[in-house]
């Protein structure tokens, strides 16, 4: 079955490549932040990784930050393609959609906000899963459903307005809840999602998309309207941001939900629940209490 | 411990050998030849020839040239 594409990646390419170039300090404060909690994550796993892979990262700080940690040995920088390319950075150029490492080859793959503009995440999962050695270990950080909300919901009420209709122009992003049932069925042991809510404020919806642009994250959907958006309808939908989500001093709110996720390719080492069955101990007795058969309840039932 | 690759290896555009151990074709994950006098990761599998520039393999399908 083939499934249209949601998004379009020779766009993101584009987005990557203007995003390098125009680099403005400070505006890469979500890959800071997330790279920062990626740190501290690796930092309670007590153990060695021989080679890992900072995946996806084109601001270069999860390299760094792994090189920094004295856990791992060989730090492979693989980098997204970006249009254009930066010259001299990193040790590859992969796609996070058809990713280039032999099976059991890796022992420690770092995901920072680049797996999210996947057509095919599941598909990524397995390919990581399966490149990494078992007890590998894969940590990735997500923008979680209800990131940029106030945005997606002035666009489309101002263009509703303006337009009597609405197109997609903020991308879908992942359901914690799914991500964990993403990681158990691409064959992940102990997956772990949790996530982190922050607001950034700014002075008006202008301002954040300055920022996202900076970032290379403004829409690369493929199903984006391919009319330019009139001015007039980024002014009612700032408008609109203005009053639904502002603060009493009139800055606006930006959600931003970092969803992190780890699973462990499977090891024997690794705990597992007891088989059904082998149990030596009856619960009743392990818990102090009366056994009752199906459908008594503890009062003699009503 | 990290080790750098001297830039001097780069410039040169040798290809770090430990890198060229944890790589296979994109497409379908079958090992690859490398061609140092061309510069290219071969996969006979994809009939695919992907560049390395400065030393840095460009894992896309898209980027390949298409062997005959």
């Amino acid at each position: 079955m083939t499934v249209p594409p949601i998004f379009d990646r020779t766009l993101l390419a584009r987005r990557r490549g203007r995003a390098l170039r125009e680099a403005r300090p400070g505006a890469d404060f979500l890959m800071a932040r997330v790279v920062e909690d990626l740190a501290d994550r690796l930092a309670t796993v007590s153990r060695h990784f021989p080679v890992a892979v900072a995946l996806g990262d084109p601001t270069g700080r999860t390299a760094a930050m792994l090189r920094a940690s004295g856990k791992v040995g060989h730090v492979v920088e693989a980098l997204p393609p970006a249009d254009p390319a930066p010259a001299g950075r990193g040790d590859l150029i992969a796609d996070e959609a058809l990713l280039p490492f032999r099976d059991a080859a890796l022992d420690l793959v770092v995901a920072p906000l680049s797996l999210h503009w996947l057509d095919d995440l599941p598909g990524a999962l397995v390919q990581i899963r399966r490149a990494l050695r078992p007890d590998g270990l894969l940590l990735a950080a997500l923008p979680g459903g209800d990131t940029l909300s106030e945005l997606r919901r002035s666009l489309i009420a101002a263009e509703a307005e303006t337009a009597g209709g609405a197109s997609p122009r903020v991308a879908p992003f992942v359901d914690i809840r799914d991500l964990g049932g993403l990681l158990q069925r691409a064959g992940f042991a102990l997956p772990v999602t949790d996530v982190d809510r922050m607001t950034v404020r700014y002075d008006d919806m202008f301002a954040l998309m300055i920022d996202l642009r900076a970032m290379g994250a403004t829409s690369i959907l493929a199903e984006r309207s391919r009319k330019p958006a009139g001015r007039g309808l980024f002014l009612r939908a700032a408008a609109l941001y203005a009053e639904r989500h502002a603060d009493p001093d009139g800055r606006i709110r930006a959600t931003f939900e970092i969803v992190s996720a780890s699973g462990w390719a499977p090891h024997e080492s690794q705990q597992k629940p007891a088989r059904r069955g082998s149990a030596t101990v009856r619960l009743a007795d392990a818990l102090g209490t009366v056994e009752r058969s199906g459908g008594e309840t503890a009062d003699g039932g009503e | 411990m990290t080790e750098k690759r001297p830039v001097e290896d780069r410039q040169k555009g040798r290809i770090d050998p430990k890198l060229l151990e944890l790589l296979v074709c994109p497409l379908t994950k079958t090992t690859l030849e490398y061609d140092a006098e061309r510069q290219e990761l071969i996969s006979r599998a994809a009939r695919l020839a992907y560049p390395i520039r400065d030393g840095i393999p460009i894992m896309l399908p898209d980027e390949a040239r298409t062997l005959d």
